[in-house]
């Protein structure tokens, strides 16, 4: 099989269990993100494709060979740190050609691969430079070269462009992600930044407590989370218990969702629906009665929050179509079954 | 953080206490040493003020530059010794777990305690005929029969070695535990083995604070007497050997203060020339 596949991996720390059996393939040429709460064991799942952490159990296999006891060193991938790690005594050039150094690769085709790589990022001529003199991004874009600079199996980024302005990270990411379609090489991401997974990716896998919660295409993520911690992980949602009826509908703050049955007979649950999936109508019958209490008005998104029995829901609009409430107004929420994901407590 | 230079007198008040110091316990016993390096040797009684360069001239002849320059030989040599030993050895201490670290810490700190004599007597005898480790290896049969290792070139370098490892590996730690552990590890992932990435990520960072260890070290060594006397022949005598002989021994301490500060010039000079190329080293 053509890719990345693990199998059952474990890596457990004296008695704590940072990554519990994780199953995961990642096709050829598939950008991946590993996205999950600091503490997840995202970044230990990394450290083991690369091959400086060993698992406790399970097999890691690339291209059907199991990779899992080859040392880092002849595993042929390309890496790069949260911390980037450029070596300090090294030029930009030097930093990029190493990994061709240390294969004994001629000086000039170090030289021709170092000029194709600074021009793929865009910093040509920057070869004799110090890294101490370059600014954050483009220390960031010379890791990126370097670990490319053999053309790689694997490419994997750990929290890449944490370092990074708001900004910057937003260019970078988009920069990423047509380099690797470009190239089609075979990437994985770890990142704690939901939006970068989401612009990023081809395959989202939400991870918890050494977990995989979850492993899909950015909008499946977002629109059919798997669990209650996915929906809450990803984007702004609201997480409503519900109750089945006699009838078998689901039934929320004591108002029934038309057209919603539970799956399997499921008798309590919670409802995830996304802020921009609530209407704020007029209080009436079939619509679920709550009262306004704060508008954060962003000028790109209105944020109305409302207080239904004890429960707090967000509603966002856009400016085109801005509720006409103001704060203690009472109002009703209609839900659509289309919108709403039930999901087990 | 950027501090403002020192802008009224008062604001070098902090520097008074530290230049006291030195004036005092450097700047005057030094000054005196260099004056006294020009008195005349008085045989009767001790020197009488003057100013001739007898003392500086009778340095001048073939022996005392064969010991010259065995001293920076031999400085030289421990320097390199500790370095290579010290560099590997830190590297791995530095990565060890903690509790492992700090065995070995306290370790080292413990030869520091210990007198140049104590070593020295320590040294001998186990490089002795009669109870020195030739004895061990006869025991496994190794050997055929004791013999006597010192006195010798090698039984002054091994124990001058030994002194001086402690000093290099603490002063090699801090640097070698703040280095980046994700430098080898980016190493690494591009292809270098672990004792590859060694050789072209962690030296090659650390070369200023080697370049500094080997200067530390060379002059640490320089000032060494009693270890060449307890575990040499004369031939492994250093000048610091001599300066003493001069000094306690032949009353002439004109002549041994000007061989001091022919020492100090000396040092100096090559200390000088490490940094310059040092510096070159770096630009190119």
């Amino acid at each position: 099989m053509s890719g990345l596949a693990l199998e059952n991996v474990t890596k457990e720390f004296g008695s704590f269990t940072a990554v519990k059996n994780v199953d995961l393939t990642v096709p050829h040429g598939t950008f991946v993100c590993l996205l999950g709460p600091s503490g997840c064991g995202k970044t230990t799942l990394m450290r083991m494709i690369a091959g400086l952490d060993l698992p406790t159990g399970g097999a890691i296999k690339l291209d059907g060979t199991d990779i899992t006891r080859v040392p880092t060193h002849k595993r042929e991938l390309g890496m790069v740190f949260q911390s980037l790690a450029l070596f300090p005594h090294l030029s930009v050039g030097e930093n990029i050609a190493y990994s061709l150094r240390i294969r004994g690769t001629g000086k000039e085709d170090q030289k021709k691969r170092v000029d194709e790589l600074l021009s793929m990022i865009h910093l040509p001529g920057y070869a004799d430079r110090p890294v101490s003199k370059l600014s954050g991004g483009q220390r960031q874009r010379v890791a990126i070269a370097r670990a490319l600079a053999i053309s790689p199996k694997l490419f994997l980024l750990d929290e890449p462009l944490s370092a990074l302005d708001a900004k910057l990270r937003e260019a970078m990411q988009v920069e990423l992600r047509q380099l690797q379609q470009r190239l089609g090489i075979t990437t994985i991401v770890v990142t704690h930044d939901q939006r970068e997974a989401m612009t990023m990716a081809d395959t989202v896998v939400v991870m918890n407590g050494g977990e995989i919660r979850q492993a899909a295409a950015p909008v499946e993520i977002y629109r059919r989370p798997a669990d209650t911690f996915v929906a809450d992980f990803i984007g702004m949602t609201n997480l409503i218990d519900f109750t089945t009826d006699s009838a078998g509908r689901v039934t929320v703050l004591g108002t029934a969702v038309e057209g919603l049955a539970a799956p399997g007979g499921l008798a309590r649950g919670v409802l995830s629906v996304r802020p921009e999936d609530v209407h704020l109508t007029a209080p009436g019958p079939g619509a679920i009665a709550a009262r306004v209490t704060f508008i954060r008005d962003l000028g790109g998104t209105i944020e109305t929050f409302v207080e239904a029995g004890d429960k707090q829901i967000v509603a966002v609009s856009m400016p085109n179509a801005r509720p006409d409430v103001h704060v203690g107004q009472e109002v009703g929420i209609r839900l659509s079954p289309e919108a709403c994901v039930v999901l087990k407590s | 953080m950027r501090r403002e230079a020192p802008q009224k007198l008062s604001d070098y008040g902090p520097l008074l206490f530290p230049a006291g110091m030195l004036i005092v316990f450097f700047v005057i016993p030094f000054a005196t040493m260099i004056a006294v390096s020009f008195f005349k040797r008085d045989p009767a009684g001790f020197y009488s003020t003057a100013f001739v360069f007898d003392n500086y001239a009778r340095f001048l002849s073939l022996f005392f530059g064969k010991v010259l320059g065995f001293s920076l030989f031999l400085a030289i040599t421990v320097a390199i010794c500790c370095v290579v030993i010290a560099v590997p050895f830190t590297y791995l201490l530095s990565r060890a777990r903690r509790r492992t670290q700090v065995v070995w810490l306290v370790a080292l700190l413990s030869v520091l305690s210990l007198s140049e004599v104590i070593i020295g007597f320590a040294w001998s005898t186990l490089f002795s005929r009669t109870a020195g480790i030739t004895n061990l290896l006869v025991a496994i049969g190794l050997m055929g029969e004791p013999v006597a290792l010192n006195p010798s070139f090698g039984a002054v370098l091994t124990a001058m070695v030994y002194q001086a490892l402690p000093y290099t590996v603490l002063v090699l730690y801090p640097a070698l535990v703040r280095l980046d552990p994700t430098l080898t590890e980016a190493a690494r992932t591009l292809g270098a083995s672990p004792v590859k990435s060694f050789f072209t990520v962690v030296v090659p960072a650390l070369r200023n604070t080697i370049v500094a260890t080997l200067i530390m070290v060379f002059i640490f060594a320089l000032g060494s007497y009693l270890l060449p006397q307890i575990l040499g022949r004369p031939q492994h005598w250093t000048l610091s050997v001599l300066i003493t002989d001069q000094a306690i021994y032949q009353s002439n301490m004109p002549f041994a203060a000007a061989m001091a500060v022919f020492l100090v010039l000396v040092t100096l000079g090559l200390v000088a020339l490490t940094l310059i190329a040092g510096r070159k080293g770096e630009a190119a």
